[in-house]
């Protein structure tokens, strides 16, 4: 929607640096929500055997999208040259409905407010959800 | 109707038993109002919405955030009867107020991080599953006697 503010880069680098820690965690759980509080998303994981929190692929798949959120951080001032090729494999390979990033960011969000409820002030929340959105919108770069 | 488990209805009895309406509803209108702004065209007359402290520090915006927990009662106290409930509020919303209904959405996705926040670890995935389905036949119902 809308460019990052000067602001909004400096709440999500400090946010993040105090959720890092718990990266793994973080990512495995919003993973696991996502599948159970959205059923449809189920829909790209048909080879995953178990699509339980406890599963290793889904905590393998947590893990991998933190760390493409730990990157995006990182490349924070240029999101869409920085994630070029996310946005490659996720137009031509994994053809992900954009819709579901959205729903993903969601549930990224809750997590972030379960375990830091505190931290998560409504500023904070308004920049993430801000940052995940661009996020989203640099993913879907490469669709058409 | 809607079909609801045991697990949803006691789920939902619990969270709104151990809520604050008046410290749950204030801080999920306001994180509304802060996180997506274009909602604050709804609230013209209640003063200083000029930044997040603002806000937050509005007695009006308090005052609605309670009477939104409220209404959100009624649903809790008559699950099976959320449409019919709703008729009347759903009609003023779309006839006086002319709210555009994708801002329930809004404001449940708030109330849901408000919740999660207060529960912590206690959120789980089921119980997030029940209270956004609570809440999306909420957001359905109020959406329903729009034309």
């Amino acid at each position: 929607m809308t460019t990052l503010s000067t602001k909004d880069k400096q709440v999500v680098k400090a946010f993040w640096a105090k959720v890092s820690g718990q990266g793994e965690e973080i990512g495995t759980d919003a993973v696991a929500r996502m599948l159970r509080v959205y059923p449809q998303t189920k829909t790209y994981f048909s080879h995953w055997k178990d699509r339980s929190a406890s599963s290793p692929d889904v905590q393998k798949h947590g893990r991998t999208v933190m760390a493409g959120v730990g990157d995006a951080v990182a490349k924070i001032d240029d999101l869409k040259g920085g994630l070029l090729n996310l946005s490659e494999l996720h137009a031509f390979t994994l053809r992900v409905d954009p819709a579901n990033f959205k729903i993903l960011s969601h549930n990224l969000l809750v997590v972030m407010a379960t375990m830091l409820p505190n931290d998560f002030t409504p500023e904070v929340h308004v920049s993430m959800d801000k940052f995940l959105a661009a996020v989203a919108l640099a993913l879907s770069e490469k669709y058409r | 109707m809607v079909a609801w488990t045991e697990f949803e209805r006691a789920t939902i009895q619990d969270i709104f038993s151990k809520i604050d309406y008046d410290v749950v509803g204030p801080a999920a209108l306001s994180r509304c109002l802060v996180v997506y702004p274009w909602t604050q065209r709804y609230f013209g007359n209640f003063g200083n919405l000029y930044n997040a402290a603002a806000i937050m520090g509005n007695p009006l915006v308090a005052k609605h955030g309670t009477t939104i927990l409220n209404g959100l009662e009624r649903a809790v106290k008559d699950m099976d009867n959320i449409k019919t409930t709703y008729a009347e509020l759903s009609v003023l919303h779309s006839e006086k107020l002319h709210v555009d209904p994708d801002n329930f959405k809004l404001l449940s996705d708030c109330l849901t991080i408000v919740v999660a926040a207060q529960f912590g670890k206690a959120f789980t995935a089921e119980v997030q599953a029940a209270f956004q389905k609570f809440l999306a036949v909420v957001v359905s119902s109020l959406g329903r006697q729009y034309h």
